[in-house]
């Protein structure tokens, strides 16, 4: 369970070209849920995933995971807690190009040292199951929209989080391939994955397996919460 | 540990993936930082190795020459001189020297012509030095013709070719009988070129020199450490041009390799954002650059050195010869003996690896250290 007690986040603080993203948004999140972050572009829900992620700090207030407080962690520790607590499949999937798709669904796991042929194996299991085992030797840029992004869904998920966080995922998408995301966010939730999503695409908030829906406007919540 | 070891696999195997994703940049700058590593390293070890064959070849030179000053000009010494010369304390040994130079216009060449002191010569024979040898395309029993200083043509038969150890300084050499000698530049008996003094005790040579200035003030002790400095000197400042002359293109690689080590491109700082994204930690992201670095600089460095010594040693300095060597008709086929200096590989190292690596790990410092969240913008 993630906790979020009055979080700001101001970017260039202090300067003039200062900037209040999120403006004091106290949020609680349940386990095993789908919860959906809705809002037009530039109302702070980015910002909120990052911040949920611990991919950035806040400004102030608290976060806490599951009763731990991550705010004020220091930057190894809050590493060791995204790395193996979140996953993340980024809008424009980020994958790193020149690298085969198995080599980028292996990256994440490389800090952590694990024994490389069961790291290869558990890679190659991941992609079997969200059908493209069969590309793994190919190189990222040779992969379609929708490949890409399942390629992402299985970099996210090989450290075996408990969270996974998408931002925008089916912004890049057609309606076809944005239903058979959320097949696998339905699937995931089944496995007892925690999903946190934002999207203004009626596909993904609209869809009945979504639990909770948080509307976020002008960097607070505008209703859900 | 093991785990240790592992994180340590992982991260050489995604920086030498990575290194070859950018593989026309990488290489490019390979091509460039090896070959002013090859320069360097050829400069440096070509003239310390002419300074250490210097070295060799004085080791067994007198402590002590005594030349006779006339009018601020280089004179014969009378053979009275040696006598006086021996009864100074602490001077073991004292022999008059004959040696001069001789012009030789068929080749534009000059030669130094020398009576031995070790080696006794028959009348009319000589020993030549390999570079004379090589001129005149001649070999023992062959005669070779010099125009003697009363204008007669003298045929010198040669009995010898020499094979110096080093072919720095006897390439030019020809040696010749006292008697030959004397009625080739036409120097009575009695004098001398110049007289070499032997001393008992070497920390004593510049007390020597003084007590010799003292009785003779009409001459000029030369000590064999002066005639050292005075040969490190030239190398150095030979040394000195070619690095004077190389300095522009070391200006150029270090503004190209600080351009491509220090500015990271957008690609290189996306890419950080999503190793850090995805939980990788700022030392991990370090750690990589920095292996890349090294890896470059380090290839570099080897790559260059190792050229270097292959043509300072084996391909006799192609490059640099006529510059580092100096100018000469003849020129001495010198293949210098293989050798590493430490402190010269430690300060090569530290002058190109050093700053290479420092200019990549300060801007993945900066850009590694910040959140991670600019990439999902």
């Amino acid at each position: 369970m993630i906790e979020l007690s009055e979080v700001r986040k101001v970017f260039n603080q202090g300067k003039p070209n200062e900037f209040c993203a999120i403006r004091g948004i106290s949020l609680r999140i349940e386990a095993h849920e789908i919860t959906v972050l809705k809002g037009p572009s530039g109302s702070g829900k980015t910002t909120l995933l990052s911040l949920i992620g611990c991919l950035a700090r806040p400004s102030s207030g608290r976060i806490t995971l599951n009763g731990r407080a991550l705010s004020g962690l220091p930057e190894r520790f809050l590493t060791d807690v995204r790395r193996r607590t979140f996953g993340f499949v980024f809008q424009h999937f980020n994958l790193i190009k020149g690298l085969t798709v198995l080599e980028n669904v292996m990256l994440p796991a490389y800090p952590a040292g694990p024994e490389w042929s069961a790291l290869r194996r558990q890679a190659q299991q991941l992609l079997e199951r969200f059908g493209i085992g069969a590309k793994a030797g190919y190189k990222v840029e040779w992969l379609s929209g929708g490949e890409a992004q399942r390629v992402a869904i299985c970099r996210a998920l090989i450290n075996d989080p408990e969270v996974l966080i998408a931002d925008e995922p089916t912004a890049n998408l057609d309606t076809k391939l944005s239903r058979e995301f959320m097949e696998i966010v339905r699937m995931l939730k089944e496995q007892g994955k925690t999903v946190i999503l934002t999207s203004h695409d009626p596909v993904v908030f609209a869809a009945p397996v979504v639990d909770r829906l948080i509307e976020v406007r002008d960097g607070l919540i505008a209703g859900g919460a | 540990m093991l785990t240790f070891i592992r994180r340590q696999k992982y991260l050489i195997d995604y920086t030498l993936s990575s290194l070859l994703r950018r593989k026309t940049k990488n290489l490019g700058l390979l091509l460039v930082y090896t070959l002013i590593v090859f320069l360097l390293a050829s400069v440096m070890l070509y003239t310390h190795a002419l300074q250490r064959e210097a070295g060799i070849i004085l080791a067994e030179s007198p402590e002590l020459i005594v030349q006779r000053m006339v009018a601020g000009r280089h004179d014969l010494v009378p053979a009275e001189y040696l006598e006086a010369l021996r009864g100074i304390r602490g001077v073991r040994a004292a022999q008059g020297r004959l040696w001069g130079y001789y012009y030789d216009p068929v080749v534009k060449a000059n030669y130094t012509l020398l009576v031995p002191a070790d080696r006794a010569l028959q009348r009319g024979e000589i020993v030549v030095g390999a570079g004379v040898a090589r001129t005149h395309n001649m070999g023992r029993g062959d005669y070779l013709t010099l125009r003697a200083a009363d204008g007669k043509a003298m045929p010198l038969r040669v009995a010898d070719v020499l094979h110096h150890e080093s072919e720095l300084v006897s390439a030019d050499l020809i040696l010749l009988g006292e008697a030959d000698y004397r009625e080739f530049f036409r120097i009575d008996a009695g004098l001398y070129t110049d007289l070499a003094l032997q001393v008992r005790n070497p920390r004593e040579v510049r007390t020597i020199a003084e007590k010799v200035t003292r009785l003779f003030p009409d001459t000029r002790p030369i000590l064999r450490e002066e005639i050292l400095r005075t040969y490190d000197s030239i190398f150095n400042w030979r040394q000195g041009i070619v690095v004077v002359l190389l300095s522009g293109a070391i200006l150029a690689f270090a503004i190209f390799a600080w351009d491509k080590a220090s500015g990271l491109s957008a690609e290189e700082k996306r890419e950080i954002g999503i190793l850090k994204a995805i939980g990788w930690e700022t030392s991990d992201v370090i750690r990589m650059k920095f292996w890349e670095g090294a890896v470059i600089s380090l290839s570099a460095f080897l790559g260059g050195y190792l050229l270097a010594y292959l043509h300072v040693f084996y391909g006799a300095a192609m490059l640099f010869e006529p510059v580092l060597k100096g100018w000469a008709v003849l020129y001495p086929a010198f293949r210098p003996v293989p050798f590493i200096d430490g402190l010269q590989v430690a300060t090569l190292f530290f002058l190109t690896v050093f700053p290479y690596t420092a200019a990549t790990i300060v801007p993945v410092w900066r850009a590694a250290i910040m959140d991670p969240d600019a990439v999902m913008r």
